[in-house]
């Protein structure tokens, strides 16, 4: 993953940057790094911008031109949790984490032998299977919604957690097939013979051949599936009530209220953001695997 | 004789028992998959061709082909398609241009790298209906937003107390979505450009340099071809999702000024007017329109899976 200097021009600044930066290349190397700074910061101004909005008073937080130097307080954190309202987020972002961990789980469960059964023991015609699983994913939701609906109605599976388990794992479920196909792909066949023939038990095959491949692999679909269902809100919003609310479901809800609320409405989106920019941040190259279909390693 | 098709049943039935325990691991997967994402949609259709409003429950029965004669000629149905068209096409062509800009300035080495990719990451993580709220509260507010906020700011700088104060929203309610759709969609292009220019070949790349070849020159005919692929990968996953974005037009607009796509409309017709029929009509039209795309989509991604099989 090295990668040199100088290989890469921007589009606009073709012929004279060019020409330019063979004879001071460090010079053109600066401006074009303080360029990706510039952008880097715009983009996450927004961000930044939440998070100083979030440590305002309802009041610093409405004025124009912005008070960016405002004393901080944690009242928008204080009124996310109810202090005023009652209503506590809680329910919700528990809602959100059990969908989003049990469906992530479930997609495993359903995806690893899916995977196996299509690269290292790969049944006839598995790459006629790995589309149908892609193009199952190009079916838009919306036009599956009603059925969903008017089952969960029958069934009595409305404002339940578990319906939105099963959904979630199954709009996640390609995603985690092609993925983990692709890390399987990379376990080395040979040597699972040749262990086998040198006698070695199966749990020490897993662990000395098996694992270091696949268990990246792992964590990156775990991470993908992961923020997906944790972000879903359409289902979210048709199929629950007030029991099994999810965290965005309960943000959007949160505006209705009268008055000042842009400090609090920050805190808010802050908090459900969080699980996402951790899990995220700590794992940037996982991110990358992830959103390529594992086609990117 | 006998003794040899006896021999010959029993390996047939010997390799077709091996054939059913390669599968096995597969079925609990497939169908899954089938039961959730391909029985509903069967429902669909057959609903599609109903006069099913949950008003009016006594009304329910079959109407044949009224539903998509409605659907087809519904303005509103077509201002979705149209808009659908539009929001997608936006978003993925700009944010896949910005990411390739910012890949190709990332793919360099300067002092704070690693921090750049770090901010510009950020974006897509925040969860989607969270952006959504805050472009359309904390900075597209004509009052007290930031971008209004700056505007007078700088104004005031340079004297002025009569700062111009558009409405965003209201104004330019489509760029208002398509903003903010690309500021969460570029980091996702970037990420996928920037491991695609990574995976480049470098001795290529510097052997033609030494040949004289210029940085245009090398972009041209080596960066751009090798990362065809992964600007074709990027285009084709964003579509998928963007096609599909709920979030973004039902936060910031809630569909109104223009900026209701299909998601939003059909949403609007089952949850809302609860027009079963209609709904699951217009529900089939985007199924179609879909495959339609996809197929060409699915040949994209199919020649990027065969060069890296063949690897």
């Amino acid at each position: 993953m090295t990668s040199i200097t100088d290989t890469a021009p921007v589009p606009a600044s073709r012929t004279t940057e060019g020409a330019a930066r063979r004879t001071r290349p460090p010079r053109s190397g600066m401006i074009l790094g303080m360029v990706a700074w510039l952008i880097g910061i715009l983009f996450v101004l927004p961000v930044l911008w939440m998070l100083l909005t979030s440590l305002h008073s309802e009041a610093a937080s409405a004025t124009n031109p912005p008070s960016i130097a405002a004393p901080l307080t944690l009242q928008g954190y204080r009124e996310f949790f109810g202090a005023s309202s009652g209503a506590s987020p809680w329910p919700p972002l528990l809602n959100s984490v059990t969908a989003s961990v049990l469906s992530t789980v479930l997609v495993l469960l359903f995806a690893i032998p899916a995977a196996y059964a299509l690269s290292i023991r790969p049944v006839r015609k598995w790459t006629d299977v790995l589309f149908f699983f892609l193009s199952t994913k190009m079916l838009p939701v919306v036009a599956g919604l009603l059925p969903i609906y008017l089952f969960a109605q029958v069934a009595g599976l409305l404002d339940n957690v578990w319906l939105l388990i099963v959904l979630y794992t199954s709009m996640n479920l390609p995603i985690a097939v092609w993925m983990m196909r692709s890390f399987l792909a990379e376990v080395p066949v040979e040597m699972l013979e040749a262990a086998a023939m040198d006698g070695a038990g199966l749990v020490r095959t897993l662990r000395e051949i098996v694992a270091p491949v696949v268990l990246p692999g792992i964590a990156a679909t775990s991470l993908i599936c992961f923020i997906f269902s944790w972000n879903e809100l359409l289902f979210a919003r048709v199929l629950t009530g007030t029991v099994a609310q999810t965290a965005p479901v309960f943000l959007t809800g949160f505006v209705t209220s009268q008055g000042l609320f842009l400090a609090k409405v920050c805190a808010a989106a802050l908090v459900v953001s969080l699980p996402v920019i951790i899990a995220g941040f700590a794992a940037q190259d996982k991110l990358v695997q992830g959103l390529s279909l594992g086609a990117v390693k | 004789m006998t003794t040899s098709a006896a021999t010959a049943r029993s390996g047939d039935v010997l390799r077709r028992s091996a054939d059913w325990a390669r599968r096995a691991p597969l079925l609990p997967a497939l169908i899954f998959t089938i039961v959730v994402t391909q029985l509903p949609f069967v429902v669909t259709l057959i609903v599609s061709f109903m006069d099913w409003n949950a008003y009016y429950p006594d009304e329910r029965g079959f109407t044949g082909l009224t539903n998509y004669k409605r659907v087809l000629t519904d303005v509103n149905m077509r201002d979705a398609i149209l808009t659908t068209v539009l929001l997608t096409v936006t978003v993925v062509l700009v944010s896949l241009f910005l990411g390739l800009v910012i890949a190709l300035l990332l793919d360099r080495k300067f002092i704070g790298r690693g921090a750049v990719r770090t901010m510009m990451i950020t974006p897509f993580l925040v969860v989607p209906v969270a952006a959504a709220l805050l472009w359309k509260h904390a900075l597209f507010n004509p009052e007290y937003g930031l971008l209004n906020g700056m505007i007078t700011a700088v104004w005031r700088l340079f004297g002025s107390d009569h700062p111009p104060q558009p409405d965003w929203i209201s104004t330019m309610p489509l760029v208002s979505v398509e903003t903010a759709l690309i500021w969460q969609w570029t980091p996702f292009m970037m990420l996928i450009l920037l491991a695609g220019l990574q995976g480049r070949p470098l001795d290529v790349i510097e052997a033609a340099r030494i040949d004289g070849a210029g940085s245009w020159q090398i972009f041209r005919y080596m960066t751009f071809p090798h990362l065809r692929q992964y600007l074709e990968l990027g285009a084709l996953l964003g579509s998928i999702y963007i096609v599909q974005n709920f979030d973004a037009v039902f936060t910031i607009t809630s569909g109104g000024l223009g900026t209701a796509n299909l998601p939003y409309t059909i949403y609007q017709t089952f949850y809302q007017a609860h027009d079963y029929g209609r709904a699951s009509a217009a529900g089939v039209v985007v199924v179609i329109g879909t495959i339609i795309i996809a197929t060409f989509a699915l040949r994209t991604v199919s020649s990027l899976f065969r060069e890296e099989t063949s690897r």
